[in-house]
């Protein structure tokens, strides 16, 4: 690190500091666990995000927490640095437009073709829950009935989850994109934080699962969220993934990306298309 | 250019609003309490497009307002957010009925005004 550090430096700026060798081993730890990539010069997110780490186990500073790390029998440690760098942040229908598309157009074919069965619907790094429980509302609301459509929330982390199935939310995060008559229908308040009602947590389950594992398991999809993730990954892993989830997307199954990610020039096997402003892919193998 | 009208006694707030709104295009007009935004509505030259309502004012209060100009058919077409510091579900039911289209809860950030706005298609 290039920062000029002064001679009565404070315990913060202290543990803060870090060898470029143990830089590079926490990307490398980070990249094998998670497949995100940690860009060079990134210190000051690994401060913000690690210390709290460091000083909670009681260790002097980043360094030393390479060190523990590099020990056996860390995994709890491991996982926490882990999801410690992971990006969690989301909010109750993201962007607005694939939600539009949905409810507009998607629905009623999606329905129809999953006619004798429940629909399934996929929110690939679910997070917190509020991309799944969005779409449980949104179904709700268009008069789909539980028992028609299974949600299936996954994510890496196991903490993020835990939050998940709890779908106890604060002030700030119900502010953010849920509308107020879905706020006042469908959660009761709880102290300085709103719960979401049994009705629509019950139409979603959450499994822990990494992108990069096999997916297959998990069945075949009409319609996948995998927002706001593959833009961590190198172009390897997001090749990887999208072929993946090509593999257990249904012949007319839709796939949501996040606003920053495309599958241009990562897999060429997807069909773009414009609907309600949203754009969503296809899978060209399933159509020809 | 859309115009919009910011309705709170705290000139900070009003501030941080207005801002906000101008940055993504609108045009804005601000009153300290309901009366005012009364009075204001009625000789306004160009239709306000939306107003943002804050609750507990001096002189008329954000409700008060509300029910006001939801009986008016001259001003069916303004699209309504309440932001408040009101925050029990009672209340926001009790705007949401009174025709609010919106409802945002002190403390706010640019963020969520921003993806409310979204929501009610004034963005
Ligand atoms: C920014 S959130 C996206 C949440 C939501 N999809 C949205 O768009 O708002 C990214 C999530 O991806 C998860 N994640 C990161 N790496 C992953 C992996 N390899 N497999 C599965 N999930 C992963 C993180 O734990 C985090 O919860």
């Amino acid at each position: 690190m290039t920062k000029a550090v002064p001679r009565t430096q404070d315990a913060v700026d202290k543990s803060a500091s870090i060898t470029q060798e143990n830089y590079r081993f926490l990307q490398q730890h980070v990249y094998q666990h998670s497949g995100i990539v940690l860009d060079e010069g990134k210190h000051y997110l690994l401060e913000s995000r690690l210390i709290p780490i460091v000083r909670d186990v009681g260790l002097a500073d980043l360094n030393a927490l390479c060190h523990a790390l590099r020990g056996v029998g860390q995994a709890p440690l491991r996982n926490r640095v882990v999801e410690a760098m992971t990006t969690n942040e989301t909010l109750f229908f993201r962007d607005k437009s694939p939600f539009d598309a949905l409810r507009l157009k998607l629905l009623p074919e999606l329905l129809a073709a999953a006619r004798h069965r429940p629909l399934r619907i996929w929110s690939a790094a679910a997070s917190t829950g509020q991309e799944a429980y969005s779409i449980a509302m949104l179904l709700l609301e268009q008069g789909v009935q539980p028992s028609q459509v299974e949600i299936l929330g996954t994510d890496l982390s196991e903490e993020v989850l835990a939050r998940a199935r709890e779908a106890v939310y604060s002030q700030l995060e119900v502010n953010r994109g849920l509308p107020a008559p879905y706020l006042v229908k469908h959660f009761t308040r709880k102290g300085m934080s709103w719960e979401l009602q049994e009705r629509v947590r019950k139409m979603v389950r959450f499994q822990q699962l990494d992108l990069r594992s096999g997916i297959r398991p998990l069945g075949m999809f009409d319609l996948v969220f995998c927002r706001n993730v593959l833009i961590y990954f190198d172009l390897a892993t997001k090749r990887a993934i999208l072929e993946q989830i090509r593999g257990v997307m249904q012949p007319h199954a839709y796939l949501f990306l996040g606003s920053a990610e495309t599958t241009l020039n990562v897999d060429e096997r997807f069909l773009r298309k414009v609907v309600e402003g949203a754009v969503l892919y296809q899978s060209m193998e399933a159509r020809a | 250019m859309s115009q919009a009208m910011v309705v709170d006694d705290s000139r900070t707030i009003r501030r941080i609003l207005t801002r906000t709104l101008q940055d993504i295009g609108y045009h804005t007009v601000e009153a300290g309490n309901g009366l005012e935004a009364w009075e204001m509505l009625e000789c306004l030259e160009s239709p306000l497009d939306l107003i943002l309502l804050d609750w507990n004012m001096p002189e008329m209060n954000g409700l008060q307002f509300l029910r006001k100009l939801r009986a008016d058919r001259r001003f069916d077409d303004i699209k309504l957010m309440m932001v408040t510091t009101e925050t029990q579900a009672e209340q926001m039911l009790e705007a949401l009925e009174a025709g609010a289209n919106e409802y945002v809860m002190k403390p706010f950030t640019r963020d969520i005004i921003e993806d409310k706005l979204r929501l009610m298609n004034a963005l």
